[in-house]
């Protein structure tokens, strides 16, 4: 029985990279949703749950159409790097942060909009600052929304299939991820190896599932309603 | 002391508030007014969390707010210390981690962090978090973590209102300690009468978004045009006398007001100190001739200066000096006419001494 090693390893790579990625990205994203008072936010909510509903092949065929060398944003890149996105590490991880992208937004700012204006009233009083404010209330505050954007974002880019095989195709060690690798191998037959990588991700997924859950009952018991 | 000039214009829908004053802080400013008067839109314009049109805004010698100059100093620069109606502490951190915030970011001396401690009597509480703690218990901590960002003026915001009234006499000797030990200039916002004759000595009164009354707690309470100081239950003056002796045996205080005699319920400050003692309006009668054969102990020679009378109400207001110090006095319409009551005639003022007890 042949494991792909390598696939689980490029997974964990794009998964943990893109997460962090996200985290830091939706961040501002998230605050200026949960506090922007402009009639057209519902536009750019909209624009960016749009991964949630729409099958991961169109998403993919678009982002073919854009990492192309010969226009557009690819051929930027290209003239840049001298590399195309197309078919590499790199691209696979801008487009699983596209794709993402709501998964990190929506819990962050659900957790924003909870915290009191009242608490930062009191620390604006006290003499902090507002970023100050944010980095000691706000972000302590939403730890909550932080786990689950991250627990999301991380089982999400780890089930990606249609845009991976749409834009990344299925080169090892560059764009060969463990449910492509799983594809393949159901393809060619190979139903030992396959049993073996569904078998490890499901237990994985169940575990982190599990973590998350026990860290989130803690969370609700130390901060419960508030005050 | 401190002075706090502000000229203020701001409106919101149909309330617009306007306030032009230069108020002089010794201890206490105590704000009142009805609900929708104004005085927790005043309180955070002095704080500086809300947006306002045009104003300014100087305390001593910094200036917090001219908009014609483009000035405006944000809350957390303004060296404030508020405390809410509702505590506002941080859930996440502990009592000590509540106090810790507001000590790290403390600009100038601190104030000794044992003295607050103790003073407002939370060393127990501080590895506790706040969604444990009981109203007053909240309270207390915000006070003690206010106190602990050092401010230059502390603005209170109804800070009894929701603690019910069992917190109410737990919370007034701790804010009572508060305000002698630490001497920062405080306005204080309330609603009610009591807490304010209890801990301010200036009293703003705002109604309508306008000034209705400014001066010191004895001036205002006998204003007799000034609804927010006559209700049934508030209505009242304060006099001030001298201890002359104890009566140990019938436990009484003698004081002395203007050469006449007063006598106290209970055994009070030492001998030639003064005291500030609050007579409820309702506590009063008139006599035109020197009573005889009669329980009530005090009977002080006095004139009529004043008499307000509402056609729809069957009371009046009749206020009367004292030596020199205003007593307000009720009675109804009924008696103020067969009385003939009218002002600078001579009277004799009745309290009875079982209703009087030092403030």
């Amino acid at each position: 029985m042949n494991i792909d090693w390598q696939a689980f390893l490029l997974t964990a790579q794009l998964a943990g990279l893109t997460t962090v990625i996200l985290l830091v990205l939706a961040t501002p994203l998230a605050w200026w949703l949960a506090h922007s008072q402009r009639p057209w936010i519902g536009w750019v909510e909209a624009l960016i749950a749009l991964p949630l509903v729409l099958p991961p092949t169109v998403m993919g065929f678009y982002l073919l159409l854009l990492f192309a060398p010969e226009s557009g944003p690819g051929a930027w890149w290209f003239s840049l790097t001298g590399e195309p996105l197309n078919f590499s590490f790199t691209g696979l991880v801008i487009a699983s942060v596209i794709y993402s992208l709501p998964f990190a937004t929506q819990p962050i700012q659900g957790a924003f909009s909870s915290v009191s204006s009242g608490v930062l009233e009191a620390g604006a009083t006290l003499g902090a600052s507002p970023l100050d404010r944010f980095f000691r209330l706000v972000l302590p505050l939403s730890r909550r929304g932080y786990l689950t954007a991250a627990v999301l974002v991380f089982a999400h880019t780890l089930g990606e299939f249609g845009v991976v095989l749409m834009i990344g195709g299925n080169i090892p060690g560059e764009t060969r991820v463990i449910s492509v690798a799983l594809y393949e191998a159901v393809e060619t037959l190979n139903y030992g190896s396959a049993h073996t990588m569904a078998a490890i991700l499901l237990a994985f997924s169940f575990v982190v599932l599990l973590v998350v859950y026990a860290l989130n009952r803690r969370f609700s018991f130390r901060l419960g309603s508030g005050v | 002391m401190a002075v706090l000039r502000i000229d203020l214009e701001k409106n919101l829908g149909d309330f617009s508030l306007q306030i032009t004053q230069a108020l002089n802080i010794h201890t206490v400013l105590g704000v009142l007014g009805n609900n929708g008067a104004g005085k927790t839109t005043l309180l955070r314009l002095l704080a500086g969390l809300d947006p306002i049109e045009r104003g300014v805004i100087e305390f001593g010698n910094s200036t917090w707010l001219d908009s014609n100059r483009g000035i405006f100093v944000p809350p957390h620069k303004r060296r404030i210390g508020m405390v809410f109606q509702d505590a506002r502490l941080f859930p996440h951190l502990t009592v000590e981690g509540n106090l810790n915030f507001a000590a790290d970011r403390a600009a100038g001396q601190l104030l000794p962090r044992t003295e607050v401690i103790s003073a407002l009597g939370i060393e127990g509480l501080l590895p506790r978090t706040p969604e444990g703690l009981s109203g007053g218990e909240r309270q207390r901590v915000a006070l003690a973590r206010a106190l602990m960002s050092a401010p230059q003026l502390l603005l209170l915001d109804e800070p009894l209102s929701a603690a019910d009234m069992g917190y109410r006499v737990e919370l007034m000797p701790y804010l009572r300690r508060v305000i002698d030990r630490f001497h920062i200039p405080t306005v204080y916002v309330a609603h009610t009468l009591d807490e304010l004759t209890q801990l301010a000595d200036q009293l703003l009164v705002l109604r309508e978004g306008r000034c209705a009354a400014l001066g010191s707690v004895t001036e205002v309470l006998v204003q007799l045009d000034l609804p927010e100081v006559a209700s049934r239950e508030q209505a009242s003056s304060i006099i001030t006398a001298q201890v002359t002796s104890h009566d140990l045996d019938y436990q009484l205080t003698s004081l002395t007001l203007g050469g006449q005699s007063l006598s106290l319920s209970g055994l009070v400050a030492m001998p030639g100190a003064d005291v500030r003692v609050r007579v409820f309006a309702t506590d009063v009668a008139i006599a035109l001739l020197k009573p005889e054969g009669i329980s009530i102990r005090n009977v002080l020679p006095a004139v009529v200066t004043a008499i307000r009378v509402d056609g729809a109400s069957p009371f009046a207001d009749v206020l009367v000096a004292v030596d020199g110090q205003s007593l307000r006095v009720r009675m109804t319409r009924a008696s103020l006419d067969e009385l003939n009551l009218t002002e600078s005639q001579p009277v004799f003022a009745l309290l009875k001494t079982a209703s009087i007890a030092s403030d």
